[in-house]
């Protein structure tokens, strides 16, 4: 494994967005993460292909997987990780995200992982830095890492993602993982189905080439997979919905909806959850059907892989 | 006293005198015009005297921008009056209409008096202040139209404010009829639009932004305009962005008397150039669809829209070097108002004459300023005009105190070469 090397380079300096990837550098990430699959179930899991590096997790916005996962990946392949939270810290002091960057750029790191709660953050700071940007979450326009997590998932299950039908449900309008779904899903010729109430759906969705549907029983119809969102409360900055309670009724994954899926539709969801809100809680935790924990398992890899390549 | 002053070989153009036709131009010792148009040639100039050979260059009255931020008093480090006057004459502006959202907000009589005197000192341009419609611009309570018109005031405008209290907006407009106030409302419904960034669709989708529908535009527009048919005053609509409040507008022409303006950033840039979130480009109305902006070019040509404005709205650096949502709104642009609307005459999207209109005396007529013509006995406040020049924005060349322009690196074509206020050449490029 340690002797495969890439042979093509991956085309973009950062990882700002699944909508810069091309194909080729989509298949390269992917082709590397399935290579630490393995790596992370065996006994020694610590590789050293970036000792000597340092890893910056810039986070201005309360995480705990992606978070502990970007510092357990960058911990596997050797590298220095400093983790910093600063939701708390140097922003209520008034410093701005491009101060902040100066800051660390100053520090010399090889690779800046961040997460923002405002789009286009990510873009920002890799105008400022010298290294390589990872987005780990901008508000609500990207999340790159967790749309590739998604695909590498789907494929060690399905084995494909070429002409499955995905439904990807909820508040759509908040989520960052929707969107960086849609472009991955979409380049990886899969057939996308959007289901969220009108409220929580964006304008003109259609035409990032998905279909669209209000009623979830019919959205869900005959889907492969069905990817369920969190209701972004904290995002909520008005009355978008009228109760949990309605929202369960008409857009929570139940046994009853999922059957207007396929038989052997896999449930996924990036977390974390609201049970008994978007999922059933027995529908959540049911092995054969949902691959959420799977999910949180190859996000490390998908991580590491991203982390090595472009620290490079 | 001047030394008087004559062209000649200029194509001369006012809209408002209807001469549009090569010709001359005579500034009296006053600095007053003396005569302007094909009759001045070199059969009434004395022989002694010296005249300026303008061959074939354009001379149009001093735009009159009608919507323009002055960070004065408050925000003096983002504008003063000494920066945006240089600014505006460069760019050929010589009389500015300045918004009231300044700190402290021009809604008393004695603050009028400290900004006429400011821009008296300060400036060499034509100052005409606006109040703000409600103090403080809460929108909540009047201020006294009465006595800050006769101290000089031309207008009322919440300025990047909306008054959105229906039952406010009808007395305003009962008041502004009896006082015969010109009323000018930035129309936003500012429920509808919360937290809005960018035009709602597309683009707000993929960046991720908040989107500003077009109906947050409509709905006020209708809204004043049905209270228009009962409360018959002076109202203006300071800017417009979209398709479907010309429709309204064109719809509502038939019932009722108002005028529009549109900011000359939607008429030369849409939703597609915010590009990698160009905070620079963070407008307020929103910059929209190829499609909207076609359609405003359309509604000058339909006489829909009256003026064109820079809607000059300096931001230091440090309000826009931050995230999107974090950005400042607004942009620079008192100094390429006009090479920038002559962009829309090159491509040939609307007449030269009817820009001109737009930019000189439809503002003046609404403002009921004698400024904006090159009418005998007037003041000479005009410019000279390379209509071919071409040139190309950099922030770093720019006079304004702020560099927030929304077209660096925009390849213009006709450059101000020359600008007089009373007859004296304030700028010389």
């Amino acid at each position: 494994m340690a002797n495969v090397k890439k042979a093509i380079k991956i085309s973009q300096k950062h990882l700002l967005g699944i909508q810069d990837l091309s194909i080729t550098d989509v298949n390269i990430i992917l082709t590397e993460a399935k290579q630490f699959i393995d790596l992370n179930k065996s006994k020694n899991k610590k590789l050293d292909v970036l000792r000597g590096k340092t890893q910056i997790n810039l986070f201005f916005e309360p995480s705990t997987r992606t978070q502990s996962s970007f510092e357990l990946a960058g911990k596997r392949l050797g590298a220095d990780v400093m983790s910093m939270n600063l939701n708390n810290s140097a922003i209520k002091k008034g410093e701005t995200l491009i101060d902040t960057a100066m800051t660390l750029n100053a520090m010399h790191p090889d690779i800046i992982v961040v997460r923002h709660q405002d789009s286009g953050a990510s873009n920002l700071l890799s105008q400022k830095v010298n290294c390589a940007v990872l987005n780990a979450g901008d508000g609500r326009r990207e999340h790159p890492t967790q749309a590739l997590l998604d695909a590498l998932t789907i494929i060690d299950r399905k084995k494909k993602i070429e002409g499955l039908k995905i439904a990807i449900c909820g508040d759509i309008v908040h989520s960052r993982v929707a969107r960086s779904n849609i472009y991955l899903l979409n380049m990886l010729g899969a057939e996308v189905n959007i289901i969220a109430p009108s409220n929580l759906m964006p304008k003109d969705i259609d035409k990032l080439g998905v279909n669209s549907f209000s009623d979830m029983k019919k959205g869900l119809k005959d889907c492969d997979i069905v990817m369920m969102l969190r209701l972004q409360n904290e995002r909520m900055t008005s009355s978008f919905l009228s109760s949990n309670r309605e929202y369960y009724e008409y857009y929570g994954l139940t046994p009853d909806k999922l059957n207007y899926a396929k038989d052997d539709a896999l449930i996924m969801h990036p977390g974390p959850m609201n049970r008994g809100i978007e999922i059933d809680t027995n529908l959540a935790d049911d092995i054969n059907k949902s691959v959420i924990k799977e999910q949180v398992e190859l996000g490390v890899a998908v991580r590491m892989a991203c982390l090595k390549i472009f620290c490079e | 006293m001047i030394k008087k002053k004559y062209f000649l070989n200029a194509n001369i153009i006012d809209p408002q005198n209807s001469i549009d036709e090569v010709g001359g131009l005579i500034i009296d010792e006053n600095g007053l015009i003396e005569a302007a148009g094909k009759k001045v040639n070199t059969n009434n100039i004395p022989s002694r005297e010296k005249y300026i050979d303008l061959k074939g260059k354009y001379i149009i009255p001093g735009i009159v921008d009608m919507r323009v931020f002055v960070g004065e008093p408050g925000f003096e480090y983002k504008e003063n009056f000494r920066t945006l006057s240089e600014a505006s004459l460069s760019g050929g502006v010589t009389s500015v209409v300045t918004m009231p959202n300044t700190n402290p907000v021009i809604d008393n009589v004695s603050i009028v008096d400290f900004l006429k005197r400011r821009g008296r000192d300060k400036a060499k341009i034509n100052i005409f202040p606006t109040a703000s419609l409600t103090k403080n611009l809460e929108g909540t309570n009047m201020t006294e139209f009465g006595l800050l018109q006769a101290k000089g005031i031309v207008g009322f405008t919440d300025g990047y404010k909306t008054i959105q209290n229906t039952r406010l907006m009808s007395r305003i407009m009962r008041s502004a009829y009896d006082l015969n106030c010109l009323i000018m409302q930035h129309v936003e419904d500012k429920e509808l639009s919360k937290d809005g960034m960018v035009n709602d669709g597309i683009i707000s989708t993929k960046l991720g932004l908040q989107g500003i529908s077009d109906l947050a535009e409509k709905i006020i527009i209708e809204r004043d305009l049905t209270l228009l048919e009962d409360f018959n005053c002076r109202y203006h609509i300071s800017q417009i962005s979209s398709q479907k409040s010309l429709e309204v507008i064109k719809r509502r022409k038939e019932n009722v008397e108002f005028t529009c303006g549109v900011s000359i950033n939607n008429l030369s840039l849409n939703e597609n150039d915010i590009g990698d979130f160009r905070t620079f480009l963070k407008l307020s109305p929103p910059l929209r669809t190829e499609d909207d902006r076609l359609a405003l070019i359309k509604g000058i040509n339909n006489d829909l829209i009256d003026v064109i404005v820079s809607d000059h709205k300096p931001e230091d650096e440090e309000q826009k070097r931050l995230t999107f949502a974090q950005a400042a709104a607004g942009a620079s642009g008192i100094e390429t108002l006009l090479p920038l609307a002559l962009e829309l005459y090159h491509n040939e999207s609307i007449k030269l004459n009817k820009i001109i209109k737009a930019l000189t005396c439809n503002p003046a007529k609404i403002l009921k300023i004698n400024k904006g013509n090159l009418s005998i006995g007037n003041d000479a406040d005009f410019c000279i005009l390379d209509i071919n020049k071409p040139w190309v924005v950099k922030k770093e060349n720019l006079i304004s105190k702020s560099k927030n322009t929304s077209i660096e690196g925009r390849k213009l074509q006709g450059k101000i070469t020359n600008t007089f206020v009373k007859g004296e050449e304030l700028f010389k490029i």
